[in-house]
């Protein structure tokens, strides 16, 4: 069992408090997911300027030196800054390569996320305590997604805690497990895409990067994925410039979606929306299995 | 006791002495739920002839192994609304997500709004009347009881079903395996005009034709099994 939370504002009504709601919605979660937590949140972001988080965890990484020789790789300006055992990069250079060139280069470092607006935090521990120590409550910007664990398959790791992006901006939070996920992330590699993790949500992650990158919209990318992927799944999910929501055909992984003219939120149980501001009002209605979901920031 | 309603506010008290105030009530008590903000298994278990009205939005079994009396919620219910129900009335104004009424032994369960996925499931005598539509697998292997939809019905309507009727007003996506759409006689008008006289409270039910709703049932060629049907068997399992 897992809890996913999901916030697209879209008005900016509520941008200033966007980490705020979440770290609410994600205390509703907490029952259902009390061994690791993590969030990706969106923020307004410089065109042409990419971040890229960084997980090192438990290991002490001198970051100066890191982003001295990304530097001569991308051939742009790098800055970091530190967030407990997280570094964010700041380039004008390629994000992509960044990825690449410090997953290969930087022993115990993983890369979380990269793009011009996203960034990732997450860690093992109380879901309340990973928002507190990666301040998301003062998070600004445009949609966030948030997940708690409850690990049934695999080890509590951090490499095993959502929310997982592999591509530019793209990024999403899963409760479900897939079947087919081995066979799929070795055709992915086959395609250039690189995993860090042997968990099934990090292929889907894979998945709709790599649509993406080939020229697919969001929706056209969820649609391969109605039928590529097999196994149980409900996903929210965020990119640059929206926000999405699919289920598998059958639909036992719970999900409920609220919208007002400011938001949309989608959650695996209601009370992590009903403290949102206006929720009394909200049209509120459960997705329907393997039908995508879309809101744009451009609409 | 009866009297004037006691409250319970959500915010202030726990579900469960909400639950074992309600299990402790008498026969013509009445009660009122306030902010229960998406609380899990409000109104469970009531055995007394009570009233209980939750104002706003329920979270999972909102009433569930209900057996007597009556709760009304001014507002939606998440997974489970009425679980295994017995008796009684469950009332919602809003809408439900999975499973509404599931396994539900009798009594009467209300949806206003739209029902998801697998309503009825599994449903073994209990009525179900949703003033909207009903989302896919709904009255998956249901055993008895009626399922009223008065809007449309979602894939796989009654998919292995067993004795239970269901009755739609709108379209039905696809029927599962083999659920058949079957003639509606006199008995099943009155069955039907009973159900929705006791659902009008639902604007979309009151005043509804029962001529304008469609009836389905079982083909008996599943569950009453034998090597003779294994082309029906077959074919079914070739639709899926």
């Amino acid at each position: 069992m897992c809890g996913i939370v999901g916030l697209f504002c879209k008005t900016e009504t509520h941008r200033h408090e966007l980490g705020q709601l979440t770290a609410v919605m994600l205390r509703e979660m907490r029952d259902r997911g009390p061994d690791s937590a993590g969030f990706a949140s969106y923020d307004v972001g410089l065109p042409d300027r990419t971040r890229i988080t960084v997980l090192a965890e438990g290991i002490t990484v001198d970051w100066g030196p890191v982003a001295a020789a990304l530097e001569g790789v991308l051939g742009a300006e790098v800055t970091v800054r530190a967030v407990h055992d997280h570094a964010v990069f700041s380039t004008d250079g390629d994000g992509r390569a960044a990825r690449q060139w410090i997953i290969d280069n930087v022993v115990g470092a993983t890369v979380l996320s990269y793009g011009s607006q996203i960034e990732l935090y997450k860690a093992v521990g109380d879901p309340d305590l990973v928002a507190e120590r990666y301040d998301l409550a003062s998070r600004t910007g445009t949609h966030a997604l948030a997940h708690t664990r409850m690990a049934t398959e695999s080890a509590v790791t951090t490499n095993g805690s959502h929310p997982f992006a592999t591509g530019a901006d793209t990024c999403l939070v899963h409760n479900g497990s897939l079947s087919n996920h081995n066979r799929l992330r070795r055709f992915l590699e086959g395609h250039g895409e690189s995993f860090q993790t042997e968990n099934d949500s990090e292929v889907a992650a894979g998945y709709l990067a790599w649509r993406i990158r080939s020229g697919d919209t969001i929706s056209q990318a969820l649609e391969g994925a109605i039928d590529d992927l097999d196994g149980f799944y409900t996903f929210a999910i965020g990119v640059a410039d929206g926000f999405a929501i699919l289920r598998d055909p059958i639909a036992c992984k719970p999900a409920v979606v609220a919208e007002t003219d400011d938001w949309v939120a989608m959650s695996s149980e209601y009370r992590a929306i009903a403290r949102l501001p206006g929720a009394a009002d909200a049209e509120v209605w459960e997705p329907e299995p393997a039908r995508i979901y879309t809101w744009s920031l451009a609409a | 006791m009866s009297g004037p309603a006691r409250v319970f506010d959500l915010s202030e008290v726990g579900r469960r002495d909400l639950n074992q105030a309600l299990h402790d009530a008498s026969d013509g008590d009445s009660f009122e739920v306030t902010n229960p903000r998406g609380a899990h298994a409000v109104a469970c278990g009531i055995t007394a002839e009570i009233d209980v009205l939750v104002r706003g939005s329920v979270g999972y079994y909102c009433a569930g192994m209900h057996k007597r009396g009556r709760v009304l919620v001014e507002g939606n219910a998440s997974t489970g609304l009425a679980e295994n129900i017995m008796s009684g009335l469950v009332h919602i104004t809003g809408n439900a997500t999975m499973s509404a009424g599931a396994t539900g032994c009798g009594g009467l369960v209300v949806v206003g709004g739209n029902a998801g996925a697998r309503c009825g499931i599994s449903m073994k005598g209990v009525d179900i009347v949703v003033g909207g539509n009903v989302g896919h697998m709904s009255a998956f292997m249901a055993q008895a009881g009626n399922l009223v939809v008065c809007g449309d019905a979602a894939a796989d309507l009654g998919d292995s079903i067993y004795e239970a009727q269901i009755f739609v007003r709108g379209d039905v996506e696809s029927l599962g395996a083999d659920c058949i759409e079957k003639e509606m006689r006199p008995t099943h008008v009155e069955t039907l005009s009973r159900l929705l006289v006791a659902a009008a409270a639902v604007p979309a039910v009151n005043g509804a034709d029962p001529a304008d709703f469609r009836r389905y049932g079982s083909a008996r060629r599943l569950y009453n099994f034998t090597i003779d049907d294994v082309d029906a068997l077959e074919a079914a399992q070739e639709a899926a």
